[in-house]
């Protein structure tokens, strides 16, 4: 039975992190399964954690009357869900769903500011991390908002 | 009983002599055409004389001007370039590809023809300049000598007789010599003339084919003195030292690659009104378009291919809008393709140094102008890498 | 009458053409079957009235004419095995490809070519022609309408399956419903093939990605130094396809785009479909990274 340590290093998110950083993390953090459509947050709920998944899929939606709701961003095993956790207001932006079952370790975001606030150094390593997420969904959003295969030259 | 002077050797031709060689390419079924005066400028015409010719005839050409002017001896070939190239005649600005039928198995299609409006093919070229015919062999790479060619221009090409006549009085805006086209074509003609007038209006005349030599061989005329040989040569020589302009070529096509954000183009833009004046008097322009003519029931199409400009504004359009939808752009492509692709699309420079762009642009742009004030500012660094220069004129 | 003439030793050996040697004349193709893909586009099989097969590469591409209309350059989109059928996907843009779209079954098009380089087995920057992709790795990028011309090639390498190591489909499209071949996209991943789909959004409901078809990238496996990329697609998602690719490592000359300009004639004599030295019609529509992808982050070239 690995330690949720051994499954925190393991995490492509936390590539290259050092030991005595992850025993930090790990004491924010457990593992847990979701079911198929089954909601890991949902949009202006309190975003107190993050999540690695280790296997299966998440939706990230936007829901409005009268219309389904539309799937904006989706993140596969190996990815990280949920930024929320480090910007004020600490709040969900969309409803997170699972669309398989999902592995992921859980990351207390409360837990983690705490720390991060006694530990500089650990903070700017995860900054660093999570800008990079960032980075590559603005960029994805960025394209897909160029709408390429729409109707050329149109609205 | 004409002299038979062997083909390779030349000939000198007086008056009598060149009305004769006009009479002989007629009679063997040539449409001759040559340079002629009509509304203030030398264009391609028929002669049947060499009263037709444009005795006496000279040319000034700057910047965004042409004009004739009277000149001071009889000479025929006194002007510089043709205010309308060569082109006109052996590319038509509009020419018929096919007619089709609809049926009820779908469509059906006739070859036919057309020619530019000069009479019918062949025709007999008499007096194309050196960078003439050096657009003519640029034509030929790009039209004839590919994977696909064009089969009317072939089929218009293969029956063209070329006299050539040296240019002995370049204008403001020539620099054949430095695209090395001129004053004196070197080969691609089947005749080549130079032009003397004193002490007697005479041509020495040699031919450059088979079929040149057949026809010099029919005219009478001696063999050339010595002193005819100078003055030809001097002719030319003269010419080459009156260059109206100067292109510097060495390294032109990396500069023009290497610069695409110089900011000359931004100042060429605003001059620049995107006529495409430059296109159609340019003789190696040779972009076109097709259009389809229909008849008010649809059942009877024509296709025609017309000439073309890159500085269209639909030139480029590609579902949605066009790519070069500046006009910066669209003067960057065409000076960057003359230049620069030209090279590397078909082995040799698109530009033969006639100046015709520089005369009939209507604000003056000088593509030798253009090019000396980006190789002037330009530096070595390439855009986007680290130490790229500020952009400052 | 005409003067005996020599030929200029100048001349070329084109000699006297023929209908046969016009490219501008287009043969006439009956279409069999038209299938609607999407709300403005649609797939269609077409046969040649003579029953002449139209032998292609993957890649390559025809001049299709809706006769008295006009004519686009549309690429084959059909199975090169079986070339007795010519299949184009084409997608109502307005103009002649409204008039083409619009085509019955029975209806006759005109159809010139096939022309250019086609997906395997061309020239690199340095002249040398590129190896075919055989023994290596082979990522397929498609986005959009871009899975048209490269469905030839995934069907060739299907056909082949064995010359090739592991073979990746990666599909980005606008929307579930926009994305074309749904019904093959199964039969391809029997093929021992890895197919993944991703869109730009999605409804609810929806179980695969969502996000850039460059998502795709780190869930296909493939070893960089000995891959192929082929991929088409908008222009923009070429260059971010490219860039993420090279930064995987894959040679540049390895990464094949399909590019597209407004064509004429589509035998390199009109001069329209030039990027920078390059006519597309003949040089392309396939290049490789190293021969264009620098041109392509120029504006307005």
């Amino acid at each position: 039975m690995r330690t949720a340590g051994q499954l925190l290093a393991e995490h492509p998110f936390f590539e290259g992190m050092d030991d005595a950083a992850l025993d930090l993390i790990e004491g924010c953090t457990r593992l847990e399964h979701y079911r198929p459509e089954q909601f890991l947050f949902r949009e202006a709920e309190a975003a107190d954690q993050f999540f690695l998944l280790r296997s299966g899929h998440v939706a990230l939606e936007c829901h409005a009357p009268g219309r389904p709701a539309y799937v904006l961003d989706s993140v596969a095993a190996g990815g990280v869900v949920g930024w929320s956790w480090l910007v004020p207001p600490y709040r969900w932006f969309c409803d997170g769903r699972a669309t398989e079952e999902v592995s992921a370790l859980v990351v207390d975001g409360r837990c983690l500011r705490a720390k991060c606030e006694e530990n500089p150094a650990l903070g700017y390593a995860l900054l660093q991390r999570v800008a990079h997420v960032m980075y590559q969904r603005l960029q994805s959003a960025r394209v897909r908002l160029q709408d390429l295969y729409g109707v050329p030259g149109g609205a | 009983m004409p002299t038979a002077a062997s083909a390779a050797s030349p000939l000198v031709l007086d008056v009598g002599a060149f009305q004769a060689m006009i009479d002989v390419l007629a009679a063997d079924g040539y449409t001759v055409l040559g340079p002629t005066v009509r509304e203030g400028a030398v264009v391609p015409g028929p002669v049947a004389s060499v009263d037709d010719l444009p005795r006496g005839c000279g040319d000034v050409q700057g910047p965004g001007t042409y004009r004739l002017r009277r000149r001071d001896d009889d000479a025929w070939f006194g002007y510089a370039a043709d205010a309308v190239s060569w082109k006109s005649v052996l590319f038509p600005a509009r020419e018929l590809i096919w007619r089709g039928t609809a049926t009820p198995d779908g469509f059906e299609l006739a070859a036919d023809r057309t020619d530019g409006g000069l009479g019918d093919p062949p025709y007999a070229i008499l007096g194309i300049r050196a960078c003439d015919l050096a657009a003519v062999a640029i034509h030929d790479r790009i039209l004839r000598d590919r994977a696909y060619p064009d089969p009317r221009y072939a089929d218009r090409r293969r029956d063209t007789f070329l006299i050539t006549v040296t240019c002995s009085d370049p204008s403001g805006t020539c620099f054949c010599v430095s695209m090395g086209t001129g004053p004196r074509a070197d080969g691609g003609f089947d005749l080549a003339l130079t032009e003397l007038v004193h002490p007697e209006h005479r041509f020495v005349a040699i031919a450059g084919t088979p079929r040149g030599g057949e026809v010099l061989a029919r005219l009478a005329g001696g063999p050339p003195s010595p002193q005819d040989l100078a003055a030809a040569d001097g002719v030319a020589d003269s010419a080459a030292a009156r260059m109206g302009r100067s292109m510097e070529t060495d390294g032109i096509k990396d500069l023009l690659y290497d610069n695409p954000e110089h900011p000359r183009w931004d100042d060429v833009a605003g001059r620049c009104l995107s006529c495409g004046n430059c296109t159609l008097v340019c003789p190696t322009c040779f972009c076109t378009s097709v259009e389809e003519h229909t008849s008010l029931t649809g059942q009877d199409v024509e296709r025609w291919r017309v000439w073309d400009s890159c500085f269209t504004s639909d030139f480029s359009y590609l579902h949605g809008g066009s790519v070069r939808g500046s006009a910066r752009s669209r003067y960057r492509q065409w000076m960057t393709h003359k230049l620069a692709s030209w090279q590397d699309q078909f082995g040799m420079s698109g530009c033969v140094g006639c100046g015709r762009c520089i005369a009939w642009c209507p604000v003056g742009i000088d593509i030798t102008e253009e090019a000396a004030a980006i190789r002037s500012t330009s530096t070595t660094i390439a855009p986007g890498e680290p130490g790229e220069p500020s952009r400052e004129a | 009458m005409a003067p005996d003439l020599d030929l200029d030793p100048g001349a070329s050996l084109a000699g006297s053409p023929g209908p046969a040697a016009d490219a501008m004349r287009p043969r006439p193709f009956r279409v069999v079957r038209v299938r609607r893909d999407t709300q403005d586009t649609v797939t269609m099989d077409l046969r040649s009235l003579d029953g002449a097969p139209l032998a292609f590469r993957p890649g390559q591409f025809t001049m299709l004419m809706a006769f008295g209309i006009g004519e686009v350059p549309i690429s084959i989109s059909g199975d090169p095995q079986h070339p007795e059928l010519l299949t184009h996907t084409i997608r109502d843009v307005g103009g002649v490809t409204r008039a083409l779209v619009g085509a019955q079954p029975g209806d006759v098009l005109g159809v010139r070519g096939p022309y250019g380089e086609g997906w395997l087995a061309s020239a690199g920057a340095d002249g040398e022609d590129s190896e075919d992709g055989e023994g290596g790795d082979v990522v397929i990028v498609a986005g959009g309408i871009g899975l048209a011309p490269l469905r030839p090639a995934v069907l060739q390498l299907l056909a082949d399956r064995g010359r090739y190591r592991r073979v990746s489909i990666l599909i980005g499209a606008r929307t579930p419903s926009e994305l074309l071949f749904t019904d093959e996209l199964e039969r391809w991943a029997d093929g021992d093939v890895h197919v993944a789909v991703t869109v730009d959004r999605a409804l609810s409901g929806w179980r695969g990605p969502v996000g850039l078809v460059t998502q795709l990238i780190p869930g296909a496996a493939f070893d960089p130094a000995g891959t192929t990329a082929l991929v088409c697609g908008p222009e923009v998602m070429m260059r971010h396809v490219a860039d993420a690719l090279l930064a995987r490592a894959v040679p540049a000359r390895g990464i094949r785009l399909s590019l597209e300009r407004n064509m004429r004639c589509g035998v390199g004599l009109c001069g329209h479909c030039q990027l920078r030295e390059h006519l597309i019609c003949i040089d392309g529509p396939v290049f490789g990274a190293d021969r264009v992808l620098h041109l392509m982050r120029t504006r307005e070239l």
